[in-house]
C-alpha cells in the first residue's frame, strides 16, 4: 500500500513517475443541475485520488453533494466539468457502450435501497452483471455461488430478494457488486436502511473484501461505518473540507463539525 | 451478452405483465384478423358478382321492353301498341344487313308457372319460352338429355328443358328425361336438364325451365310482347359495335324519334361487368382501409404499452445499467418484447382471419387474398419494431442515475 495521497491532493505531478495510476483520480470535478438562475451546484470542484487497496469513507450531511460525487465516481452520472480518470482511463472520453463496460468490469455499486430486481432470485441478481459481461451460464453460476458463500447467503440463493431480511438483501447487493471482481467497490449509504446487527454484518463483509485487497469507497454519515475506513474524506457544499487518515483508536469525525483543524468548517 | 439472454429478459418482461401483454396482443390480433377477413369478404363478393355476370355471358346484349325498366316487359299486361318488343322486332334484327357483329338473336318470354309430376309440385320461378339459340347466348348448356330444336319451335311441340332445382323437386333421384310433367295445366315432355349453374346469392339460377317460344306463348303467356331479346355479339370485343347496330334497328322498328326516351333498354354485360368490378374493387379497398386503421390502432396500443412498461420499469433499467447493461442490451430487450407481442398477435390474427373466412358472412363466401395475409402479418411485425423502437430507445439512452431516480 502506497503512502496516502491525502497530504498531496493535487497529485498530477506525481502521476507520471507512478507505475500504477490511482483507482480514482478526480481533478476539479464540478456537477451543475439545471441552468441559469435555477442552477444547483451539487459538486464544486473536487480533486481527490484514491489508490488501490484503500478504504475511504466519504462523510457529509445530506445535500452535501457526496452522493452526486459517488454517482460520478461510479460512472452512473457524468461531471459537468473537470476530469475523472478511473485507473488512468479518462472516463469523459468514453462513449455510452464503453461506459457500460466500465460500469460492468471496473465498478461495483452498492445502493442504500439495495436495488435488487424483485422478479429474479437472489442468485440471478448476483449473476446479472456477469450476464451482461457475456459470461457462460455455468461459469456465471459458479462465480455467483462463490461470492454468495463469501457473504454468507448460500442457503438463500434461490429465494426472491423480497423474502430476505434487509441485511441479507444488502449483502446480496454487495455480492452482486463484487461478482465481477471490480477494481472499485462503491457503497452509497449501505447501512442507511439496516439495523445495528445487520450493519455489523455488512461492515464485516466490506472489511473482508478490503482484506482481500479490494479498493472501497463508502458514503455514509454514520461514525460507526467511518470507523472501519482507513481514511475519511469530509464533504460540505460540494467541496472536500477535510481528508485525513484515521489514526489507530482515534474517534471518527462526526457528521456535524468536522473538527477545528479544517478550514471554514464551522457550522454557520 | 448473448442474444438468448436478451430474449430471456424480454420474455420475462412479457410474462410478468400477463394481462397487459394479452390485451396488447388482442389489439394486434383483431387488427390483423380484420384485415384478412374484410379483404376476403370484399374479394369474395367481387368474385361472386363477376361469376354471376360471366355466367350470363360477356358477349351478350339483353334488350328489355317497356319504359319501366327491365322487369316491365315481364308478363303481358303492360303492352302499349307498336312500342312492344315482338318476335317481328327480333326478326328485323336477325334479318337486317346492317348487323354484321350480331351472331344470334334470341327472343324470350318469361313467366312463372307451377309444374307437377305424380303428385309432386314445384313453382318454377323462371319459365322461359325461347329459341334453341338461347342456350348458347345465355351460356346455359344442357347437362343431361338434349336441347329442343328449331323444328320443335316451328311445330310448337310441348317439350321442356328444366334446371337442376326443378328436376330435383319433381323427380328426386330419378332421371327426368322423357318424363311427362304438367306445367300450367299442360303436359310437357322433359328432354333435358340444364347444367348446374351454381348459386347466384340472390335467386336460384337452377329454378328454371326452358321451352320453345311458340309453345309457351300458345299455352301460357299468349302472343303478346316479348320479355327480352338476347342478342349475342360475334365476340366480346364487338359487343359495343353490335349495340350500336341494334340500337339503330330498334329505333326504326319501334318508331323512336327521341333517343332519350326509348321504349326499350339495352343491358350490356361487358359494361356491367367492368362497372361492377370497379365497384367491388372500391368496396374491397374501403374494407381494407377500415381494417388497416384497426391495425394502426393496435400499433398505437403497443406503443402505449411499451411507454408504460418503460416508465414503470425505468428504475429497473437504472439498476441494469448500473451493473453494466449496454444500450444494445436494453434496446434489444424492449424491442424484442414489443416485436414478440405483435408477432404473436399477428400470428393469432392470421389464424382468426383464416378461421373466420370459412364462414359465410352476409351472404358472401369470403375468398382469402394471400397477399393480405403477408401484408397484415408483415405490417404487424413492422408495427412492433416501429412503435416499440421509440420507447425502447428512450429507455436505453437514459443515464443510470436518472433512471434510478424513478421509483
Amino acid at each position: 500500500m502506497r503512502a496516502p495521497a491525502a497530504e498531496t491532493p493535487e497529485a498530477e505531478d506525481a502521476e507520471a513517475r507512478r507505475p500504477e495510476p490511482p483507482v480514482i483520480d478526480l481533478r476539479d470535478v464540478h456537477k451543475v443541475y439545471g441552468e441559469g438562475t435555477t442552477a444547483v451546484h451539487a459538486v464544486r470542484g473536487v480533486t481527490l485520488t484514491v489508490d488501490r487497496g484503500d478504504y475511504v469513507a466519504v462523510m457529509g450531511a445530506s445535500g452535501s453533494g457526496k452522493s452526486t460525487l459517488m454517482h460520478i465516481v461510479g460512472c452512473l452520472d457524468v461531471p459537468t466539468s473537470g476530469r475523472y480518470l478511473l485507473e488512468g482511463i479518462d472516463v469523459s472520453e468514453l462513449d455510452e457502450s464503453q461506459l457500460a463496460l466500465v460500469r460492468n468490469r471496473k465498478v461495483g455499486f452498492v445502493f442504500q435501497s439495495f436495488n435488487l430486481l424483485p422478479r429474479m432470485t437472489t442468485l440471478q441478481n448476483v449473476e446479472l452483471p456477469l450476464t451482461y459481461a457475456g459470461v457462460r451460464r455455468s461459469e456465471r453460476r459458479r462465480r455467483a455461488l462463490a461470492v454468495l458463500e463469501r457473504v454468507g447467503l448460500l442457503d438463500v440463493a434461490e429465494r426472491a430478494p423480497r423474502t430476505l431480511s434487509g441485511g441479507q438483501q444488502q449483502r446480496a447487493a454487495v455480492a452482486r457488486a463484487l461478482v465481477t471482481s471490480p477494481s472499485l467497490l462503491l457503497a452509497d449509504e449501505p447501512t442507511g436502511n439496516l439495523d445495528s446487527e445487520a450493519t455489523r454484518e455488512l461492515l464485516a463483509a466490506l472489511d473482508r473484501s478490503h482484506a482481500r485487497g479490494g479498493t472501497i469507497v463508502v458514503v455514509t454519515h454514520e461514525p460507526e461505518v467511518a470507523a472501519h475506513a482507513r481514511r475519511v474524506v469530509t464533504i460540505r457544499d460540494g467541496r472536500v473540507i477535510d481528508d485525513r487518515v484515521r489514526t489507530r483508536g482515534a474517534q471518527p469525525p462526526s457528521t456535524e463539525g468536522v473538527g477545528p483543524s479544517s478550514d471554514g468548517a464551522a457550522e454557520p | 451478452m448473448s442474444a438468448w439472454e436478451v430474449f430471456r429478459f424480454a420474455f420475462g418482461g412479457i410474462a410478468t405483465n400477463r394481462l397487459r401483454s394479452a390485451l396488447t396482443t388482442l389489439g394486434i390480433l383483431i387488427g390483423v384478423g380484420a384485415v384478412i377477413l374484410l379483404v376476403a369478404v370484399g374479394n369474395g363478393s367481387a368474385q361472386q358478382i363477376q361469376q354471376n355476370i360471366e355466367r350470363l355471358g360477356t358477349n351478350t346484349l339483353t334488350v328489355y321492353g317497356g319504359r319501366f325498366g327491365p322487369r316491365a316487359g315481364t308478363g303481358t299486361g303492360l303492352s302499349s301498341q307498336h312500342q312492344d318488343l315482338t318476335v317481328q322486332v327480333a326478326a328485323a334484327i336477325a334479318n337486317s344487313d346492317m348487323t354484321a357483329h350480331v351472331k344470334s338473336v334470341t327472343p324470350e318470354v318469361t313467366t312463372q308457372a307451377t309444374a307437377t309430376y305424380q303428385g309432386a309440385s314445384h313453382t318454377i320461378s323462371q319459365l322461359i319460352g325461347t329459341y334453341p339459340s338461347y342456350f348458347e347466348a345465355a351460356n346455359s348448356p344442357v347437362g343431361r338429355g338434349t336441347y329442343f330444336t328449331n323444328s320443335d319451335v316451328l311445330d310448337a311441340r310441348k317439350v321442356v328443358v328444366v334446371g337442376e332445382t326443378v328436376a330435383e323437386d319433381l323427380f328426386g333421384e330419378a332421371s327426368p328425361i322423357g318424363k311427362q310433367i304438367t306445367i300450367g295445366g299442360v303436359l310437357f315432355r322433359v328432354v333435358g336438364v340444364l347444367e348446374d349453374k351454381g348459386s347466384t346469392g340472390f335467386q336460384d339460377a337452377n329454378d328454371i325451365a326452358v321451352a320453345p317460344l311458340s309453345t309457351v306463348q300458345q299455352t301460357l303467356t299468349g302472343y303478346g310482347a316479348l320479355s327480352a331479346i338476347v342478342v349475342q355479339a360475334t365476340s366480346s370485343d364487338s359487343v359495343d359495335v353490335a349495340q350500336t347496330e341494334i340500337t339503330a334497328i330498334l329505333n326504326e322498328e319501334l318508331g323512336v324519334t327521341d333517343s332519350s326516351t326509348t321504349p326499350y333498354q339495352i343491358l350490356n354485360q361487358a359494361q356491367l361487368l367492368s362497372a361492377s368490378t370497379e365497384t367491388t374493387r372500391t368496396f374491397t379497398v374501403l374494407l381494407g382501409v377500415v381494417a388497416g386503421l384497426s391495425l394502426l390502432v393496435g400499433g398505437i396500443g403497443i406503443t402505449n404499452i411499451m411507454l408504460v412498461a418503460v416508465t414503470e420499469r425505468t428504475h429497473e433499467i437504472g439498476i441494469r445499467k448500473a451493473v453494466g447493461a449496454g444500450r444494445g442490451a436494453i434496446l434489444g430487450q424492449f424491442l424484442i418484447e414489443a416485436t414478440m407481442l405483435s408477432l404473436v398477435g399477428g400470428a393469432l390474427g392470421v389464424v382468426a382471419g383464416i378461421v373466420g373466412s370459412n364462414f359465410t358472412i352476409v351472404g358472401v363466401k369470403p375468398v382469402i387474398a394471400p397477399a393480405s395475409i403477408g401484408l397484415a402479418f408483415g405490417v404487424s411485425v413492422a408495427i412492433g419494431l416501429f412503435f416499440g423502437s421509440y420507447p425502447a430507445s428512450r429507455a436505453a439512452s437514459l443515464l443510470p442515475v436518472e433512471a434510478l431516480r424513478h421509483e
